[in-house]
């Protein structure tokens, strides 16, 4: 009789008979290859998109309408991307905490579950959805009444500046459409979270004679707070893919601006390779690939961001 | 301050506990008589028929009893007895859960800490509690535990004022001389003992009338025990304190006054069998009950 | 050693028991007073505009709380009464567009569900009539194509992160990578599926096997996950149990382990589905746009529900609001197949649970 060798923390491995040995090594062969078919997989999305957007890299600029480098091409792009993805999470951090608060410490017990579902359903609209109620109702609305408002009021400062958009199709309702969609990640991570703060601390702050707010301001957000910044950035790499709804609401012009009420907007990559991609041919199509690889790039760096701070951040909190 | 050596392990009778009490009248240097006392309120607790519930669930019944102001009254009985609940009423720590509420009354200097219109926040600041597991905030300086309940009521100090602050708080407690050197330092890093003086620091440092003290000692080891309880000695010329704990014998070391819980079965609500002064409880019960939870012979 | 201190004046704080509590008269008084302050919002228009009603009463109510408790109950209460009130209204307001999109739709999409929409095509459409009959189909044939792949793949690998590689380096690294492949946006797995077949078949390949390769890179890393932590729940003493009786480890995963984990991985994969149903982008650059149906996965293109709702409106020709009309009821659609997916995880995990397990 032979003994398998157990490597050390594995879950209890069998002694082997001779007939089970093939269906033990089958089995977790098969389960072994998956595993590395992972592995596999991701490095073989790295090298197809680099493949095939490495053409576009090198290629001289008169082959591309415009005659603009790659620079020059993903540049705006970049821009729009990153700056609708920002003002997505500037509108729905605040928000989101003060949700997940809600539900964790002052909504009723027995309708806080029922609350956190609610939210949840926001999570699972198709972002297509979202698109066109954003373009059909949001941007409406935005445009009679949010606008002018502001553009009259506060039209000095470069965002505002105008001449608002009477269509709706601006930065400013993608961003909030963007917000409305990344909201129910960051709530859920933010509630599991705060309902984890410690019964001792937050006793701790009441027997000193704190009013609710206080103590969740002494107890609960200092536990909270990396929880919390996780989610934010779990939240900022999804708005930075999101395609659909952009796609749909955002009249994109060749551009850099902060302007966020105007007709002319900076589309986003992840936007502008649906608008682009079902016509395009050739060159073209490569130049695409190689902005999804931008954006693969990007969304990497802060995914890692966020697994590194929520993994780090707890060593405060410990106690 | 004296402590005789003849301390056992094994269950002792009533006799052999109060010789291991903390003598502390032979220390007339430092506390005051009772004459000499400023005039003030007296933080004497009045309870009236105190019921305690959980939603339907009645935990603790029918407790009258009178604690008298500057002294330290032992709450002991076995585990489930409603000891801790009962504390928890004094402050109102109790109503974090849903559902709990009681009937009847806590008078402090004669106001109702039931009464209609009460703040539970503002019974609080009256009533200090030190829990069972030191719960220093872990993301704050010591200095900042200690003066995290000031905070609340005054954001801005002078930075000389803070300072005096932190510094009476923690020699109130027994600690300042071990941490004076690193007062910026996160709490967390203390030892156990350590960290429940903190708490107690940061409890005195509201300036409560009463302090109330679940079980403080019972995750700390004999030497830390023993720093704490030679504090509360001192902190009674000061505070009315009020303390559970399961341990008969640190009961008779540190309190005056002692009330006895009990309970007939489980389900069944918690209740006080006898309440008297600790040298009575301990050599002279007058229940049956109490005489056999003190001699060992159950609990 | 000790310090003998002087209390405070007593007065101070027997005082602050009871003194300056709100009370409830107090609270009706202001609530009304901020409805009336809303109401004036749009009185001088004639017309009730509740958006500016709902919106002056709540930040005149917030005001007007904080102001009357910072005067009678101190300022630490007025702050805590506050904020209460400020974080449920942000709840109030995050609730407007959900409610406002799924009434949305619902009104909008009413309009055309009818069967003319469920049973037939595009093909040969222009203007009014038509429906999604191709599109469902599609959407059916990569969803399953995709589940068919992507939960064995998943599911193997969460074997073996659970059972086999327990804390090895190979282990670790497979469970960061499944990480990143979560945040995959989902073009980027679009233009993954592309470009695969691109080299492989040449440029401009469609297929509707190229989006399940495109969904299967999406919805992976999630059975992955739910179906690791699933594993991990099955406690050990039931696995030693198994080899206590002489049964090689491969038949104890199989016959032990999966069966006491099995309500909760199918409640992962039919949650993953839910997920990956309404992606459009991946579609779009691999599976792409046609009239009619396509029962063929391998060849050619496939309209799938959410790119038919997208190029509906969008490109919606003449006249608009027939396109439109169309999209919405395809909207409506999608909307009732997430819903019923979900439903169906939450009925299967109660009703598959082993009794006694947890």
């Amino acid at each position: 009789m032979t003994i398998t060798e157990t490597p050390p923390g594995a879950a209890p491995s069998s002694p082997t008979k001779p007939t089970s040995r093939l269906g033990d090594r089958v089995f977790g062969g098969i389960s072994l290859g998956a595993g590395i078919l992972i592995l596999v997989t991701l490095f073989a999305v790295a090298l197809f998109l680099i493949t095939e957007a490495w053409p576009a890299l090198g290629a001289d600029t008169s082959e591309f309408d415009g005659d603009d480098t790659f620079l020059q091409y993903v540049g705006p792009l970049l821009f729009g991307t990153i700056w609708a993805a920002f003002l997505a999470l500037l509108i729905a951090l605040p928000m989101a905490v003060a949700v997940a608060l809600f539900i964790s410490h002052y909504a009723p017990k027995k309708l806080a579950v029922t609350f956190g579902y609610f939210i949840d359903l926001l999570a699972a609209i198709p972002s297509v959805v979202f698109g066109i109620w954003g373009i059909a109702v949001l941007a409406p609305i935005l445009s009679r009444s949010v606008f002018p408002w502001l553009e009259d009021n506060l039209g000095f400062l470069p965002f505002f500046a105008g001449p608002a958009s009477t269509s709706g199709r601006t930065m400013m309702t993608a961003a909030v459409v963007l917000a409305v969609m990344i909201l129910p990640i960051i709530t859920a991570i933010s509630r599991e979270v705060f309902l984890q703060t410690p019964r001792l601390h937050e006793e701790a702050s009441l027997a000193l004679g704190a009013t609710k707010w206080e103590m969740i301001r002494q107890a609960v957000i200092p536990y909270g707070r990396s929880g919390v910044i996780s989610g934010a950035m779990l939240g900022l790499g999804r708005a930075l893919g999101e395609t659909m709804a952009v796609a749909i609401i955002l009249s994109p012009a060749d551009l850099y601006t902060f302007n966020i009420i105007s007709n002319q907007n900076p589309n986003t990559i992840a936007s502008n390779i649906a608008l682009k991609f079902p016509e395009s041919s050739g060159l073209e199509v490569n130049r695409l690939i190689a902005t999804g690889l931008v954006l693969f790039a990007i969304t990497f760096l802060v995914n890692a961001l966020a697994r590194r701070v929520a993994g780090a951040g707890f060593s405060g909190a410990a106690g | 301050m004296t402590i005789s050596n003849q301390h056992t392990t094994t269950p002792s009778t009533g006799e052999e506990l109060m010789t291991d009490r903390i003598d502390s009248t032979a220390d007339t240097s430092v506390a005051p008589a009772a004459s000499d006392l400023p005039t003030g309120p007296d933080n004497r607790i009045v309870v009236e028929n105190l019921n305690i519930y959980y939603s339907a669930f009645l935990a603790v019944k029918d407790v009258n009893m009178v604690i008298e102001p500057r002294s330290v009254t032992a709450l002991i009985g076995a585990s489930g007895c409603g000891k801790s609940t009962f504390i928890r009423s004094l402050n109102r720590m109790h109503e974090v859960i849903d559902g709990a509420h009681v009937k009847g009354s806590v008078y402090v200097d004669g106001e109702d800490l039931y009464g209609p219109g009460v703040d539970p926040v503002a019974v609080r600041r009256k009533v200090g509690m030190v829990f069972q597991r030191p719960n220093p905030f872990p993301t704050m300086s010591i200095a900042d535990n200690v003066l995290a309940g000031k905070r609340l009521n005054s954001k801005r100090f002078a930075k000389g004022e803070a300072d005096d602050l932190v510094e009476k708080s923690l020699r109130g407690a027994n600690l300042w001389d071990e941490v004076k050197d690193r007062l910026d330092k996160p709490g967390s890093g203390l030892s156990g003992g350590q960290q429940q003086r903190l708490c107690i620091a940061r409890a005195i440092a509201v300036e409560p009338e009463i302090l109330l003290m679940d079980e403080p000692c019972s995750a700390l080891d004999p030497i830390s025990t023993l720093a704490v309880e030679q504090l509360m000695n001192e902190l009674k010329s000061t505070y009315t304190i009020v303390i559970v704990t399961h341990n008969m014998q640190q009961a008779a070391r540190v309190s005056d006054r002692t009330a006895f819980f009990s309970i007939d079965g489980t389900g069944m609500p918690g209740y006080v069998v006898e309440m008297d002064d600790t040298e009575v409880m301990f050599s002279n019960p007058k229940q049956q009950a109490t005489i056999d939870y003190v001699t060992g012979r159950f609990g | 050693m000790t310090i003998t201190e002087h209390r405070s004046a007593p007065s101070e704080q027997q005082s602050t028991l009871t003194a300056g509590r709100l009370g409830t008269p107090r609270h009706v008084a202001v609530v009304a007073g901020a409805v009336a302050l809303g109401v004036l919002a749009w009185l001088p228009t004639g017309s009730i505009n509740w958006a500016h009603w709902i919106a002056v009463t709540v930040v005149a109510y917030s005001a007007g709380i904080y102001l009357v408790s910072r005067i009678v109950e101190g300022r630490r209460q007025a702050v805590d009464r506050l904020m209460l009130a400020v974080v449920t209204s942000c709840f109030a307001i995050v609730m407007l567009p959900l409610v406002s999109l799924v009434w949305t739709v619902v009104e909008r999409g009413s309009n055309r569900f009818d069967t003319t929409f469920f049973t037939e095509t595009m093909r040969g459409v222009v203007g009014e009539g038509g429906g999604a009959y191709h599109a469902i189909v599609g959407t059916l044939i990569v969803t399953g194509l995709a589940t068919l792949m992507s939960v064995p793949f998943g599911l193997f690998t969460a074997i073996y992160l659970a059972e086999y590689g327990h804390g090895t380096r190979l282990a670790k690294a497979i469970q960061s990578m499944v990480d990143v492949m979560t945040g995959i946006p989902s073009i980027v797995a679009g233009l993954f599926a592309y470009a695969l077949f691109e080299l492989l078949f040449g440029p401009g390949t469609r297929s509707g096997f190229a989006g399940a390769v495109a969904l299967t890179v999406l919805m992976t890393p999630v059975v992955v996950r739910s179906a690791e932590e699933m594993l991990r729940l099955v406690p050990d003493e039931l696995r030693e149990a198994s080899y206590a009786l002489g049964v090689p480890k491969w038949k104890t995963i199989v016959k032990v382990v999966l069966p006491t984990a099995i309500a909760g991985i199918i409640t992962g994969v039919v949650l993953a589905i839910a997920r990956v149903i309404g992606e459009t982008a991946p579609l779009l650059v691999t599976a792409g746009l046609a009239q009619g149906v396509n029962w063929n996965p391998f060849d050619g293109r496939m309209t799938t529900l959410p790119v038919f709702t997208y190029y509906q409106y969008v490109q919606p020709g003449l006249p608009p609001e027939a396109g439109q009309d169309r999209s919405w009821t395809a909207a409506l659609t999608l909307m009732i197949i997430v819903g019923v997916l979900f439903s169906l995880a939450r009925v299967l995990s109660s009703a598959l649970k082993p009794k006694g397990l947890k």
